[in-house]
C-alpha cells in the first residue's frame, strides 16, 4: 500500500489504471468511513495536481476543479446565481470541514443529504470525468450520481472538475437547510432555489433542486414549470409538483414530515431568491 | 491478509520548527503528531471530523488533524495549542482570557476551541459574537455551555480577578493553566510510546451466543502478544457499583446481552494494530433474538437477563405520604400525562482511555476515572489480588457526567499488563465508548396531580418504568432516587411515587447527571404547567404557592429547619417571566409562522448518597520547608473540584488559595474523598478539607500557643503567626518529619447526616438539598416544527457560591445538556453510535444565560455550600417544554422534541 500525490493528471490517471485504489482531496469522507484492518491498494491524493484547485470562468462555462474547497467557493467571486452555492458552502459541516472538504468530493461521495448537489443542480452542472483508457466525458450531475453512494464513476477514472454554464447575470439564488441544530448538522432536508425576474417581478426561469428527500437529490420540473410567469409571493407548491420525492423515516425525521417540510422550504427558498 | 506498507518520510513546519516523520500510507496527521512527533497537546475525540478537538492550523487555516493525510502536510505549516501558546503573544493573551472566564472545564476541546479561535482572531481584531459562533461551530464541548468561550474570545470583561481566593471568590482555576497550553494529559495522554496496544472485540448483536476457534493458534499466527478472555480473569469476572447488584461481566461468557458488550481482547504492537482487521478474530457468533424495550422485558415468556430478577424487574422504588388517590378524589382540578425518553449519551468529548504497567511487581493503571478507589474495589475483585498489589492513578479527566463513575478500560488495562507484563495501553473509539458505556435511562412515567381551586396540591400520584438495560450499573440509584425527587421541590401531602427499573439487551443504563430526576421533573413540571393553566393561575405563582420552605415536611417527611431556597428561586425569577411573557405576546400579535413562548420549571436535588454512608477524607500537612500541601483525592472532572476544595481549605487554615501544594487523586497517597457524583464534592469533600484545614490551624495555633485569630504565614522552613501581641515564629527544621515528609499533618473525614428510608420511602435521605429554576425564552417555527431557545434565566441556590464563576460555568454546562436532552439528543444502539447521528448542542444552539445566585445557607455545608452538579440541567427541559407549549399550545411528552416532533404536533393540533 502506498500514498501517491501526483501533480499532473496523465500521471493521476495513470497511478488510477493500475488498480484498486482510493481518491483522496479533503479525507472529509474518506477516513469517517474507513473500516479498521481494511486499507485500499493505494491512497491517490488529487490536491497536488496542477490546475485543480482553481476556479476558473470563460465565456459560457465556470469550471470548479476537482481540487477546490468549500472555502474557496466562498471566497470566490461569482455572479448572484452562485450564491445558493456559497451559502451551502458555509452550512457544510464547520470551517474545519470547509477548508478541507471540496465540491466534487461531495458529489463522488453521493449522500443522499449531500449539501452540495442541490445547488449544483440548480446551476445545471455538469461532472467532468477522465480516464487513461477512455480520455474524458461530460457527464450532467444528475446521470453522474445513481443511487444513495452510488455514481457511474468507474475504478481507473477521477473526477477533474465540475462545470457550470455561465447563468444569466440576472439570475439569482438562494439554498435553505434544514437540521436538529446549528453547525455540524446532517440536513434533515435542503432547498436550492435559482431564479430569474422580470422587470414586472414575473419568474420567467426557475431552477429547484431538494436534497435529503429522494436516494438522490433532484429538480422538480413540474414545480418549476408552473412557477413560471407568477410573481414570487404568488407561487403555490401543490402536493403534486413534489411527487418525486421518496422522503424516509430516519433519525433526522419522519418521510411524512420531509413532505411537509419541504413545501415550506420551497416556499421560502423561491422567496429568498426573489429578494435579492 | 495484510498489504505492505510503503512509509515515507515528509518534512513539513511544525510550530514554526522544521519536522520530519514516516508516515505510513493513509496515517492520519492527528496520529502523527501524537505519536510519532509527541505532540499530544492535539486532542482525538472521534476521528470523523464531528468534534474538533484535533484541530490544528495547516497552513493558517483550521482543519481537523483526523481527516488530514500526514501526507498532506508535506512542505507545508502545521500549528497546534502548545507551538502557538510558546510563540504568539495572540494566543497568551487567549489562554489569560480562557482562564478568566472559566472557558475552560474539564479542558479536552480547549486545545481545538484555542486553536480555531487563533485562526478568526489573527484576521480579526474585535469579532462579533457570530463571528466566533461560525469560527468555533465545529468543535464540540460538553462541559461549558458555550457562553463562556464566547466571552473569552470576544475578550469581555474578565469575571476571576486576583486574590486570596477565600470562599465566595471567582478565582481562576487552579489547575486552569495546563488546560490552556496545551500540557494537560488525560486518559490517551500519559502512555510511554511504543506501548503495547489492547483492543476489545465486542458483539455486533443486542444478543448473541459466540464460540471461539482456536485462540492460541491464532495468537501464534498473528504473533499478537495475548489475547484475553474470561478465562484470564483470575478474580470473578463480574463488576459493578453497588454492591447487592454487580452482575456485569467484565467479558461475556457464552452470551452477550447487548450490543457492544466485551468478549475478548487482543493486545499487540501498534504495528499490528494499524493493520488488524478485527473480522479476522477468531469468533463466530449466532445472533439470538432480544428485547429491546421494557414492555416486552416484562411480558410472560419474556427471556430473562438475570437470575432472580423475575419479570426482569431489576429493583424499584417507593415513597408515600398521605392518601394521594383520596387526595385526588378531592382535588377540584386534575390533569394526567404520560410522558416517555430515550437514551441519552454522555457526550463526553474524551472517550476512555488509559495506560497500565507492573511496576515492583504491583499494578499500576493511569486512566481517566470519576471514582479511583471504586475502581480499586473493582479491579481487587476481578484480578483476584490483594488490594495492596493495585495501584490507581487517575489522568485528567475530558469530561465524565456520570459515566465514568463505572469501570470502562481498567480491567483490560490490568489484565493485560499482568499477562503480558508489559505496559500497556488502550483509547476508545468514539463508537466503542458509544456502544459500551453506561446511559442515561429511557423512562416511560404516568402521572397524575390534583389541585383545590385555590392552586393547593391535594394528590400526586406517580409510576414510572426506567429502562436499565443489561446490567444494573447505577439502576438501582435511580430507582431509589425518583420517587423521592418526582414531587420537585413542594409541599405535597397526599403522595405516591413508585418506580421501576426494568433489564432489557439495551446498553446498561447508569449516572448521568441527576439520575433519573430530570426525566420525573419533564412529567411532573410539564403537568404542573398544565394545571396551573386548567386552574386559572399563573405558572409561576402556582409554584411559588406549593412552594416547599422551612419546617415544612418533604414527600419523605423530612423537615428542613433551614435552607430551603426554592421560594427564592422562584421569586427571583419574577421580573423576567413578567417582561418576557409581555414580550412574547405583543411579539406573537404581528408573527404567524414564528411564534415565541416563555417557559419555566423548578427542580430540586438531594446531595450525596440516598440515606447511605457516603464520606469522603482530607489530608493536609506542612512541609518542613514550610510549604502547606492538600492531598485532594475528589476527582476534578472538569466541574472545578480541584479548585474550590482548595478554597475551602485555604480559608478554614487562613491562607491564600494559591500559596497551597495540591496533590492529587492516586490512591496510594490521598485518601479516599469518595466518587465524583451526585452532586457532593463541594458539599462533603468540601466539608472534609474545611475540617482538615481547621484542623491542622488548632494544632499550630496549639503548639505555637497563639490567639485563635492570629494570622498564619507559612515559608521559609518556619510559620509565622501574628496577633495582637506581635510576631510568633514556628521554626519548622526542628520537627521530626513523618514518612509523607510532613512536620505537621491533619486527616479529617466527613459523613453526611442522613437517616434510611422505611417501606413507605419516609425517613432523611439527604442531609441537604440543592434549589432550582430556570425561565428559558423560546422562538418555535410552526412550519417546520424547529425551536430555537433565545435565552435563559437560571436561578439557582447554592446556599454559598465558594467560586460563582465555577458556578456560572456549571450553569451554563448544565443548560446545555438539559438542552440537548429536551430537543435533539437520542441514544439509539446501531444507528447513532457517533456524533453526526447523535447529535449534542454546538456553540450556535446555546443562547444567552443569566444566572441568579441563590444563597440560602445550609447549616451542613462547608461555610453554607450546597451541591449543584446535578441541579443545572433537571429544570431546563421541562421549561423548553412548557415554552414550547406557551408559543403553540402544544404539549410535547416525549423528549426529545425534535423538529420532526414537534411540527407533526402542531399539524395534530391544527387538524
Amino acid at each position: 500500500m502506498s500514498y501517491i500525490s501526483p501533480t499532473k493528471i496523465d500521471e493521476a490517471l495513470e497511478v488510477l489504471s493500475r488498480g484498486s485504489g482510493k481518491i483522496i482531496a479533503g479525507g472529509t469522507d474518506v477516513y469517517p468511513s474507513a473500516q479498521l484492518g481494511q486499507h485500499p491498494d493505494f491512497y491517490m491524493d488529487v490536491t497536488r495536481i496542477d490546475g485543480l484547485k482553481r476556479i476558473s470562468v470563460s465565456k459560457d462555462i465556470v469550471h470548479f476543479g476537482s481540487a477546490v474547497t468549500w472555502t474557496d467557493i466562498i471566497n470566490a467571486d461569482l455572479g448572484s446565481a452562485f450564491d445558493a452555492l456559497k451559502a451551502t458552502a458555509r452550512e457544510v459541516g464547520s470551517v474545519q470541514i470547509q477548508n478541507a472538504a471540496t465540491l466534487a468530493g461531495n458529489v463522488c461521495n453521493a449522500s443522499p443529504a449531500a449539501d452540495g448537489v442541490p445547488p449544483l443542480l440548480a446551476l445545471d452542472a455538469s461532472v467532468e470525468l477522465a480516464s487513461r483508457a477512455q480520455g474524458s466525458r461530460l457527464l450532467p450531475l444528475a446521470e453522474f450520481i445513481t443511487g444513495v453512494r452510488s455514481t457511474v464513476l468507474r475504478r481507473d477514472e477521477m473526477v477533474v472538475g465540475l462545470q457550470v454554464p455561465v447563468p444569466p447575470s440576472t439570475m439569482t439564488s438562494a439554498f435553505e437547510k434544514l437540521g436538529s441544530r446549528r453547525y455540524l448538522v446532517i440536513s434533515i432536508c435542503m432547498t436550492a432555489v435559482n431564479l430569474v425576474l422580470d422587470q414586472d417581478n414575473r419568474i420567467t426561469d426557475a431552477r429547484i433542486a431538494v436534497g435529503a428527500c429522494s436516494a438522490v437529490a433532484q429538480r422538480l420540473p413540474a414545480l418549476e414549470a408552473s412557477v413560471i410567469g407568477q410573481r414570487p409571493a404568488d407561487v403555490e407548491i401543490k402536493p403534486e409538483f413534489l411527487a418525486p420525492l421518496t422522503p424516509i423515516n430516519d433519525v433526522r425525521g419522519a418521510a411524512a414530515y420531509r413532505y411537509d417540510v419541504v413545501q415550506e422550504q420551497c416556499r421560502r427558498a423561491i422567496m429568498q431568491a426573489a429578494s435579492r | 491478509m495484510n498489504k505492505p506498507f510503503f512509509s515515507q518520510q515528509i518534512a513539513f513546519e511544525l510550530n514554526t520548527q522544521p519536522a520530519r516523520a514516516d508516515a505510513t500510507p493513509g496515517q492520519r496527521l492527528s496520529e502523527l503528531l501524537r505519536e510519532n512527533l509527541g505532540a499530544r497537546d492535539v486532542k482525538i475525540g472521534c476521528d470523523a471530523g464531528d468534534c474538533g478537538a484535533c484541530t490544528v492550523l495547516l497552513d493558517g487555516q483550521p482543519v481537523c488533524a483526523c481527516l488530514t493525510a500526514a501526507h498532506q502536510v508535506e512542505g507545508r505549516s502545521v500549528e497546534t495549542l502548545a507551538g502557538l501558546y510558546r510563540a504568539e503573544e495572540k494566543a497568551k493573551r487567549l489562554a489569560d482570557s480562557f482562564q478568566n472566564h472559566g472557558a475552560a472545564q474539564c479542558g479536552i476541546c480547549t486545545p481545538g476551541m484555542m486553536v480555531s479561535a487563533i485562526a478568526l482572531l489573527r484576521n480579526n481584531d474585535a469579532p462579533t459574537e457570530d463571528e466566533v459562533k461560525d469560527a468555533l461551530g465545529g468543535v464540540l464541548c460538553r462541559c461549558t455551555g458555550y457562553r463562556k468561550i464566547i466571552d473569552a474570545v470576544v475578550g469581555a470583561p474578565a469575571i476571576a480577578h486576583d486574590g486570596d481566593g477565600s470562599v465566595g471568590t471567582s478565582i481562576r482555576r487552579l489547575d486552569g493553566q495546563c488546560k490552556v497550553d496545551g500540557t494537560e494529559a488525560f486518559g490517551d495522554d500519559v502512555a510511554p510510546v511504543g506501548c503495547l496496544e489492547i483492543f476489545v472485540i465486542r458483539s455486533p448483536f443486542a444478543r448473541a451466543s459466540f464460540t471461539f476457534e482456536n485462540l492460541a493458534s491464532f495468537a501464534d499466527a498473528t504473533g499478537v502478544e495475548a489475547v484475553l478472555t474470561a478465562d484470564d480473569i483470575a478474580g470473578r469476572n463480574i463488576f459493578g457499583v453497588i454492591p447487592q447488584f454487580m452482575d456485569q461481566p467484565v467479558f461475556a461468557e457464552a452470551e452477550t446481552r447487548f450490543r457492544g458488550e466485551a468478549v475478548a481482547a487482543v493486545v499487540a504492537t501498534s504495528e499490528f494494530m494499524s493493520t488488524f482487521d478485527p473480522r479476522s478474530f477468531p469468533v463466530t457468533w449466532t445472533e439470538m433474538p432480544a428485547t429491546q424495550n421494557i414492555h416486552d422485558a416484562q411480558k410472560d415468556g419474556a427471556v430473562q437477563l438475570h437470575h432472580g430478577r423475575d419479570g426482569n424487574v431489576m429493583c424499584g422504588g417507593f415513597v408515600t405520604c398521605g392518601d394521594a388517590q383520596a387526595g385526588l378524589s378531592a382535588a377540584s382540578k386534575t390533569v394526567e400525562g404520560h410522558f416517555k425518553s430515550g437514551f441519552v449519551e454522555h457526550g463526553y468529548i474524551e472517550p476512555e482511555a488509559g495506560f497500565a504497567q507492573i511496576v515492583n511487581g504491583r499494578v499500576e493503571v493511569h486512566a481517566c476515572t470519576q471514582a479511583p478507589v471504586m475502581d480499586l474495589d473493582s479491579l481487587q475483585i476481578i484480578l483476584g489480588l490483594d488490594r495492596s498489589q493495585i495501584r490507581i492513578v487517575p489522568t485528567a479527566v475530558g469530561g465524565g457526567f456520570g459515566s465514568k463513575l463505572d469501570i470502562s478500560v481498567q480491567p483490560y488495562l490490568a489484565l493485560a499488563a499482568l499477562k503480558t507484563g508489559k505496559p500497556v495501553r488502550i483509547c476508545y473509539s468514539r463508537t466503542e465508548s458509544m456502544q459500551s458505556s453506561t446511559k442515561r435511562h429511557p423512562s416511560d412515567i404516568r402521572l397524575k396531580i390534583g389541585a383545590d381551586a385555590e392552586g393547593r396540591i391535594t394528590g400526586f400520584d406517580f409510576y414510572g418504568e426506567f429502562d436499565t438495560g443489561a446490567y444494573a450499573s447505577w439502576g438501582p440509584t435511580v430507582a431509589n432516587r425518583v420517587p423521592v425527587h418526582a414531587s420537585g421541590p413542594y409541599a405535597i401531602s397526599n403522595y405516591r411515587a413508585e418506580s421501576k427499573g426494568i433489564h432489557t439487551h439495551n446498553p446498561p443504563a447508569g449516572a448521568f447527571r441527576g439520575f433519573g430526576v430530570p426525566q420525573s421533573a419533564i412529567a411532573q413540571e410539564s403537568l404542573f404547567d398544565d394545571l396551573a393553566r386548567k386552574l386559572g393561575i399563573d405558572p409561576l405563582e402556582f409554584r411559588i404557592i406549593n412552594a416547599l420552605e422551612d419546617g415544612v415536611p418533604t414527600v419523605c417527611g423530612q423537615v428542613f429547619d433551614q435552607g430551603v431556597g426554592i421560594t427564592a428561586c422562584l421569586k427571583a425569577l419574577r421580573p423576567a417571566w413578567q417582561s418576557e411573557t409581555a414580550a412574547a405576546k405583543a411579539f406573537n400579535e404581528t408573527s404567524t409562522t414564528i411564534k415565541r413562548g416563555v417557559g419555566i420549571a423548578a427542580g430540586w436535588y438531594g446531595c450525596g448518597n440516598t440515606s447511605l454512608p457516603n464520606p469522603s477524607t482530607i489530608k493536609s500537612g506542612v512541609r518542613p520547608d514550610g510549604r502547606v500541601v492538600l492531598y485532594q483525592g475528589a476527582m476534578d472532572i472538569g466541574q472545578g473540584a480541584n479548585t474550590v476544595i482548595t478554597q475551602i481549605f485555604a480559608t478554614a487554615l487562613g491562607v491564600p488559595a494559591d500559596s497551597i501544594s495540591r496533590i492529587g487523586a492516586d490512591t496510594d497517597v490521598t485518601p479516599d474523598a469518595g466518587k465524583t457524583s451526585a452532586s457532593r464534592q463541594t458539599y462533603v469533600s468540601g466539608n472534609a478539607a474545611r475540617l482538615s484545614g481547621e484542623a491542622l490551624r488548632r494544632l499550630i495555633l496549639e503548639r505555637m500557643n497563639v490567639a485563635r485569630d492570629a494570622e498564619l504565614t507559612f515559608g521559609d522552613g518556619e510559620i509565622v503567626a501574628t496577633d495582637a501581641e506581635g510576631e510568633h515564629r514556628f521554626d519548622l527544621s526542628k520537627l521530626a518529619c513523618d514518612d509523607e515528609r510532613l512536620v505537621l499533618r491533619a486527616e479529617e473525614t466527613y459523613d453526611p447526616p442522613t437517616r434510611p428510608l422505611d417501606e413507605n420511602g419516609q425517613g432523611a435521605p439527604y442531609a441537604q438539598f440543592g434549589y432550582a429554576a430556570h425561565l428559558v425564552v423560546v422562538d418555535v417555527d410552526t412550519a417546520m416544527g424547529t425551536v430555537k431557545p433565545t435565552k435563559f434565566v437560571a436561578a439557582h441556590d447554592v446556599g454559598r457560591a465558594i467560586n460563582p464563576m465555577m458556578v456560572e460555568g456549571q450553569v451554563h454546562g448544565g443548560i446545555a445538556q438539559g438542552l440537548g436532552m429536551a430537543l435533539m439528543e437520542e441514544y439509539v444502539p446501531g444507528r447513532t453510535e457517533n456524533l453526526h447521528d447523535y447529535l449534542i448542542p454546538t456553540i450556535g444552539d446555546i443562547p444567552p444565560i443569566e444566572t441568579i445566585i441563590i444563597e440560602e445557607p445550609d447549616a451542613h455545608g462547608p461555610y453554607g455550600a450546597k451541591g449543584l452538579g446535578e441541579h443545572v440541567l433537571i429544570p431546563t427541559a421541562p421549561a423548553i417544554l412548557n415554552a414550547i407549549n406557551a408559543a403553540t399550545g402544544v404539549r410535547i411528552t416525549r423528549v426529545p422534541a425534535t423538529p420532526s416532533l414537534v411540527r407533526t404536533e402542531i399539524r395534530k393540533a391544527q387538524r
